[in-house]
């Protein structure tokens, strides 16, 4: 099937900086997709390349199957919900609503039904004739969604669009924006630098950095198998523990760091041209590593002293001294350790991440 | 990095867009005049951090006199030219300036607006006041609406050359005006609107341009620019963006250019001087005449009436305008 | 899916362009265009009409040999001095003192911005009345029994620069003092705090503390102020007329008289290109130190 939007050799130039480097990604029909970065590091400026708000420096924007690289962005075929909301403050919800419409001289009765339909969606009906500083956060981002919503656009753009609200409201809304995706099932970028919302909501996520995707995957193969180490510190919270060192034996490789020699029996090398000696890096989250009688029968099984406790309720989460080097491990939420006592943990092979030492890449 | 002078930007404040209670992180924090976290708006009185002394303590005491005097010292002229234009010559001659009049007339204010004589006219201050009105109403409006959209322009659609051209728009405010004053004879000269009311509402225009440009482009600047980022994704281009978006959302910025046009182009003497010609002279030019004419006996009285009279529509916008005349002054006091 | 040219980029963003041309316009023709052109005739011997006559430097000898420029620049250094230094000083006290967490702030702003508002012939007018000698201070003095008092500066050459020095601080104080106290009002509170909790003096913490936090606001100041003490003119005209004689006259009078009253536009033009000069030589350094710190 055709791809819904298509960019090819992206680039963006602003002066001599190039923010954005040769992008190529494709968005299939219907799937939501989640730029995933931290600040600085492109996704808002590529969405505002597809959404056609900055003119890109080389290479070829399609959506929908259309060359829309020079066109303006009303004729894009775009919908977009911004971080601020953008509501017009000196219009009312309708008003906002029906303003894109109105340009594009659309006759009254279809207006006011798109509108209607689109309150309807959002359970909105009530603030339409409300000015957007009458309303609270969760309301003004429905009313933005529902500005993007009557443009019956095939592709949706979200930047950070629940980056304002707060931690309840927040999930709140992501769970309606994804209800509201697979009601409406269109195609959707959605640009946020909170890996909760990019986990729970992606079909795909594109982890960006320094203007460029490093991976471009599903969230669970995101998690799984991070493709650099980059990836692999970003996601995940507590974020991974790493450990710089060697990867030395033959037929059997062990992982050597320090005083710590840990059997790779079981590792899947990406690259099976991967797995010889040489510097590396071993990651291990803190989530896959296991305590008491548990660690005592894993593979890997090692004793460290408790440095720090933060108990969260549901989990606690411990870090622990090793070899000097400090590193979280997760633990039940009742378990009863105090900083100073002595842990048995371990980890499967299996569980582990390497990467090279020197170019950050999974091995 | 914009190449405008740090006291432009920074320094004086502007109103800024009354937007939705956004979270403020996000609202204004692209602001041309931003604000370090913790401070005050700009003269809002608010708590201090010294302890509120008592009322009627040797510090109060110091504070209140010397203002008291201070305040007493500034509107001394006022008093004196009002008590000075109400008394007849005969009191003035005899008595003492400070001194409040034993009889009350109102003959000078009459005088002063329609007989005062300036060379052979004898028709008093009314025809400047009708003249400075005939140059004020165009020079305000032109030179809103040229600065209006420009910074509009300026600060959301940005070209190539046009941060170059501002720069030399804000230094050129710098430069004496009389580096520039015979050029533009000359050009008025060649298309024949030297001497004419048009000739000055254009001088004004442009004079007014480098303050007014830098204050709706400070102003518009911080509009959240996704605003505007929403209003091309819904189709409108500039001038409905101007339009419908922006100017609906800029009143306090107008009434603050608006507040500084009046008094700036109302209070000119040295372009109406130079750019008109006896019969159209403005108000202020015309009051100098009168007052520092040679001829005849002079009458105080008059004078002041008459100087009460020019200073009577900025007075009158000062004190209904309250804080926005100060803001606008402020800005408008880079134009010197 | 084809590839697609870079369509033609004149037309892109045109609106904003069109809006654009009055300030081009200005910005080459009257700033740029105008400056040059009034620099390059202060090189002639133009007299009534402008002529391309050019006889090098001779314009400016003329100009400082003439001891009515001289004096002009003498009571401009005067005027600016003592103006920049009394507005300042004035100015932050009667901040300082507004700031005090009093009442009635809005009151005394109000009565002591006023004279701003007002134009610089109306200011000049009144100081005219006030000063009068037969009718203003010096008379009402002697009136009260002091037959020797003697307050006349606008009668007298030694001191009338003087006279006009106390209308413009009066009308430009105010301006001084809002700008001030705006800056202080931007000064966080937990400084006075912090200040108090180190048993800092009031007086103290202003001068080592506020003050140099307001290191914006006074360069702001002493730009306006320096670049309002230049262009002095309508003050001038109106309380004294250049008066008496030539003892109150300064370079923008020089220049408006030189082009419009004596048919010597050779003068005018090198008057106000020294005039252009000064500036320069005022606002170069402080650009540079603005942004050429900030620069590097």
């Amino acid at each position: 099937m055709e791809p819904s939007i298509s960019i090819r050799n992206l680039s963006l130039d602003f002066g001599s900086l190039r923010v954005l480097k040769d992008l190529d990604l494709n968005v299939g029909q219907g799937e939501f997709l989640v730029l995933l970065g931290s600040s600085g590091c492109g996704k808002s400026t590529l969405l505002n390349c597809i959404a056609g708000l900055l003119e890109i420096s080389e290479g070829q924007i399609f959506i929908g199957g259309r060359n829309v690289t020079w066109e303006e962005p009303s004729q894009r075929g775009i919908g977009m919900v911004f971080q601020s909301y953008a509501l017009y403050p000196q219009m009312t919800v309708a008003g906002n609503l029906s303003f894109g419409l109105k340009n594009a001289g659309l006759p009254k009765a279809e207006i006011a039904a798109r509108v209607d339909r689109a309150a309807k969606i959002l359970q909105i009906e009530p603030l339409l004739d409300r000015k957007p500083a009458a309303l609270s956060g969760g309301q003004r981002q429905r009313a933005a969604i529902g500005r993007a919503l009557v443009r019956d656009a095939d592709v949706f753009l979200f930047d950070e669009p629940l980056s304002n609200l707060d931690a309840k409201l927040r999930a709140d809304l992501r769970v309606e924006i994804k209800q509201l995706h697979s009601k409406l099932k269109n195609t959707m970028i959605y640009v946020t630098h909170d890996q909760i919302e990019a986990m729970t909501l992606a079909d795909r996520i594109a982890i960006m950095r320094g203007g460029s995707i490093l991976q471009l995957d599903t969230p669970e193969e995101i998690y799984l198998r991070p493709n650099c180490r980059y990836v692999a510190n970003f996601i995940g919270s507590p974020s991974m523990n790493f450990f710089d060192g060697r990867i030395e034996g033959g037929d059997h490789l062990r992982f050597v760091s320090g005083s710590l020699n840990l059997p790779l029996a079981g590792y899947a090398f990406a690259d099976p041209q991967g797995a010889r000696p040489g510097p590396a890096t071993l990651g291990i989250r803190p989530e896959h590593i296991v305590s008491g009688a548990e660690a005592e029968a894993a593979a890997i099984s090692l004793t460290a002293e408790v440095d720090l406790i933060e108990p969260l309720g549901s989990d606690t989460f411990a870090r622990v001294t090793l070899d000097g080097s400090n590193l979280w491990i997760r633990l039940d939420g009742q378990a009863r350790t105090r900083p100073g006592d002595r842990l048995v943990i371990g980890f499967a092979p299996e569980r582990a991440h390497l990467f090279d030492l020197d170019t950050e890449l999974r091995l | 990095m914009t190449k405008t002078p740090h006291l432009l930007k920074n320094s004086l404040k502007f109103p800024q867009p009354e937007l939705e209670p956004v979270d403020t992180t996000v609202a204004v924090a692209t602001a041309a005049t931003p604000t370090p976290s913790g401070t005050r708006s700009d003269l809002e009185p608010g708590p201090r951090g010294r302890k509120p002394a008592r009322r009627f303590s040797r510090r109060n005491l110091f504070i209140y006199g010397t203002l008291t005097l201070v305040a007493l010292y500034y509107l001394l002229p006022l008093y004196v030219m009002v008590v000075t234009s109400l008394k007849g010559m005969p009191e003035i001659r005899l008595g003492n300036i400070f001194a409040p009049p034993l009889e009350i007339t109102f003959e000078p204010w009459v005088k002063a607006w329609s007989e005062a004589c300036t060379g052979l006219n004898c028709d008093g201050l009314s025809r400047g006041f009708w003249n400075s009105v005939r140059i004020l109403v165009p020079s305000v409006i032109l030179s809103i609406a040229i600065a209006s959209v420009n910074g509009y322009a300026l600060a959301n659609w940005r070209f190539k050359g046009a941060e170059l051209f501002f720069t030399i728009l804000i230094v050129g405010a710098f430069i004496p005006y009389q580096v520039m004053i015979y050029p533009i004879v000359i050009m008025l000269r060649e298309v024949g609107l030297y001497g004419s009311l048009t000739g000055l509402v254009l001088v004004h225009s442009v004079f007014g341009m480098p303050i007014l440009t830098l204050l709706f482009r400070n102003y518009f600047a911080s509009v959240p620019e996704e605003l505007f980022k929403a209003a091309r994704v819904d189709g409108a281009g500039f001038w409905a963006i101007y339009f419908k978006i922006m100017l609906p959302m800029s009143l306090p910025i107008f009434v603050v250019a608006i507040i500084l046009q009046v008094t700036g182009i109302w209070n000119d003497f040295l372009f109406g001087v130079i750019y008109t010609k006896p019969d159209l002279y403005p108000m202020t030019v015309q009051l100098n005449n009168i007052v520092n004419s040679t001829q005849g006996v002079k009458e105080y009285n008059v004078n002041m009436a008459a100087t009460i009279l020019t200073g009577l529509v900025p007075l009158s916008i000062y004190f209904l305008s309250g804080k926005l005349f100060v803001r606008g002054i402020a800005a408008g006091a880079v134009k010197g | 899916m084809a590839a697609m040219a870079r369509p033609a980029r004149w037309h892109r963003n045109i609106s904003a362009k069109v809006a654009a041309i009055p300030m081009i316009a200005t910005a080459l023709c009257i700033f740029i265009g105008g400056t040059a052109w009034t620099v390059v005739y202060s090189f002639t011997n133009s007299k009534l009409l402008p002529k391309e006559s050019f006889v090098g430097l001779r314009q400016y000898e003329r100009l400082w040999g003439s001891s009515k420029w001289l004096t002009s620049i003498e009571n401009l250094a005067i005027y600016g001095a003592f103006s920049l230094i009394f507005a300042l000083v004035i100015g932050f006290l009667l901040a300082a003192l507004l700031d005090q967490k009093i009442r009635f702030e809005d009151t005394f702003r109000t009565i002591l911005l006023y004279p701003f508002a007002l134009s610089f012939i109306v200011t000049g007018l009144a100081w005219q009345w006030i000063l009068n000698p037969d009718f203003g201070v010096q008379a009402v003095v002697r009136g009260l029994g002091w037959e020797s008092f003697t307050f006349d500066p606008l009668y007298n050459p030694d001191i009338v620069i003087y006279g006009v020095l106390i209308a413009g601080l009066w009308h430009e104080t105010g301006l001084i003092m809002c700008l001030m106290l705006a800056g202080l009002r931007g000064i966080d509170e937990d400084i006075w705090k912090a200040a108090r909790i180190d048993g800092i003096p009031t007086w103290k913490t202003y001068l080592f503390i506020v003050i140099p936090m307001m290191r914006g606001i006074f360069i702001t100041a002493i730009v306006l102020i320096a670049s309002g003490i230049i262009k002095v003119y309508d003050l001038v005209v109106a309380q004294t007329g250049g008066g008496p004689g030539i003892a109150s006259e300064v370079p923008a009078k020089y220049v408006y008289d030189a082009m419009f009253l004596s048919q010597n536009l050779g003068q005018g033009f090198a008057a106000s290109t020294m005039m252009l000069l000064t500036v320069v030589i005022i606002v170069v350094p402080w650009a540079y130190l603005e942004f050429g710190g900030k620069r590097k």
